[in-house]
């Protein structure tokens, strides 16, 4: 289940397409399942741990409802990083209009586990620039690629190219600082699939 | 923690995403997006999958009918609106608890007949009318549909029955009294039949 019909025309052409066409839509809940945790992480990564839970649960009741209209064949990973953005920037502008000091963004992201990243992993995540935590999260964890990036965050291809790696760059000294073998840095530079796969 | 962090990370995030899917049932009822709930249900005659709609109990399938292949079905028939939502199932399956404990001989819970259209919807219709512990002939229920030659019709309505269990295709047998065919296998319609026995 999960992905399925996705993935296979994210990584196909035009006829496995239109066999999707045919195929109508997943179950939503199988969308939550191959989906969900991938969203999650985007969301901790941008909004931080408290406002993350938040943010998830804004993104897939907007993404339930405008499901049935989703064209077939959409990526339906990428249609989910883009409301999560969406649901984030929201959060932010009601967070502005909130007195309470407490409405800013978190500084750090927080020390809590979640996934296969160390703990200091989020933290320095946290810690990156807006921008290059955006790049990072919507680029490394939600795989979108920096065109559309680039269109969710302003500025040009090239700048969201720069901004995550920069950011990823930030992250492997933060990596190496708290650590031991170097290899574990792909962890950092890949997209997680490997990781999703397993959980299925 | 361990030396990566894995278990913990994983378990952590595993456990967060339970708790925000249930979450999202929760919203996506209230706010009438949830088109189709569904849980599964451990039973003598093995795990049942219920799904219902806000009208009422739309589906049972055996496991034997691939429960992933049935939810991509009502997927594509009703809405793609689908979550594992059990709340809207409580009643139904309480009902079915009681009825595989014995205590229980008739349901009472709204159905959906939407997957059962024309001449096979006419048959879901009269199969209430076989009552607990008794059987009825495949011809008898031809009988009942007003169209008493339509025998292999009946037997075909019986198989694709969207509520087995609920709707007691099970009752129905063939005219020399041995059980015949059964969508949830021969096996469950002789354990059902003989559980109505007692």
């Amino acid at each position: 289940m999960g992905g399925g019909v996705v993935a296979g025309v994210a990584v196909s052409g035009a006829p496995v397409a239109v066999r999707a066409v045919a195929a109508g839509h997943e179950p939503f809940e199988a969308v939550v399942a191959a989906h969900g945790a991938t969203v999650l992480r985007v969301c901790r990564a941008v909004v931080g741990p408290d406002a993350a839970d938040d943010a998830w649960s804004e993104t897939f009741l907007a993404a339930l409802r405008a499901y049935p209209a989703l064209p077939a064949g959409s990526d339906v990973r990428a249609w989910l990083v883009t409301i999560a953005h969406r649901k984030a920037v929201d959060q932010h502008r009601a967070a502005a209009r909130r007195p309470a000091p407490t409405a800013e963004l978190p500084e750090r992201a927080g020390g809590e586990l979640l996934g296969d990243w160390r703990a200091d992993l989020w933290e320095a995540v946290g810690e990156l620039p807006a921008k290059q935590r955006r790049c990072v999260a919507y680029h490394h964890l939600g795989g979108l690629p920096y065109a559309e990036v680039a269109a969710l965050v302003g500025g040009s291809e090239a700048a969201a190219r720069r901004a995550a790696a920069d950011g990823v760059r930030a992250l492997r000294r933060a990596w190496g600082d708290g650590g031991d073998s170097g290899d574990r840095n792909d962890r950092v530079h890949g997209d997680q699939r490997s990781e999703r796969e397993e959980q299925r | 923690m361990s030396a990566t962090g894995v278990p913990e990370g994983v378990a952590a995030e595993r456990e967060t995403l339970g708790r925000l899917a249930q979450e999202l049932a929760r919203r996506a009822a209230q706010e009438d997006l949830l088109d189709v709930a569904y849980r599964t249900l451990d039973t003598p005659v093995g795990v049942l999958l219920l799904a219902a709609t806000p009208r009422g109990l739309v589906r049972v399938a055996y496991d034997r009918e691939d429960h992933d292949a049935v939810l991509r079905s009502l997927a594509d028939r009703l809405s793609p609106r689908v979550l594992r939502a059990p709340a809207r199932l409580d009643r139904v399956a309480a009902e079915l608890d009681e009825y595989f404990a014995g205590v229980r001989t008739r349901f009472d819970v709204p159905l959906d007949l939407s997957l059962a259209s024309g001449f096979r919807r006419a048959v879901v219709e009269v199969l209430p009318r076989i009552g607990f512990g008794t059987t009825a002939s495949y011809t008898q229920v031809a009988a009942l549909t007003g169209r008493p030659g339509a025998v292999r019709a009946v037997g075909t309505a019986c198989a694709r029955n969207p509520l087995p269990v609920v709707v007691p295709c099970h009752r129905v047998v063939r005219s020399d009294g041995t059980p015949g065919e059964y969508v949830g296998g021969a096996a469950a319609k002789v354990g059902l039949l003989a559980l109505e026995a007692r």
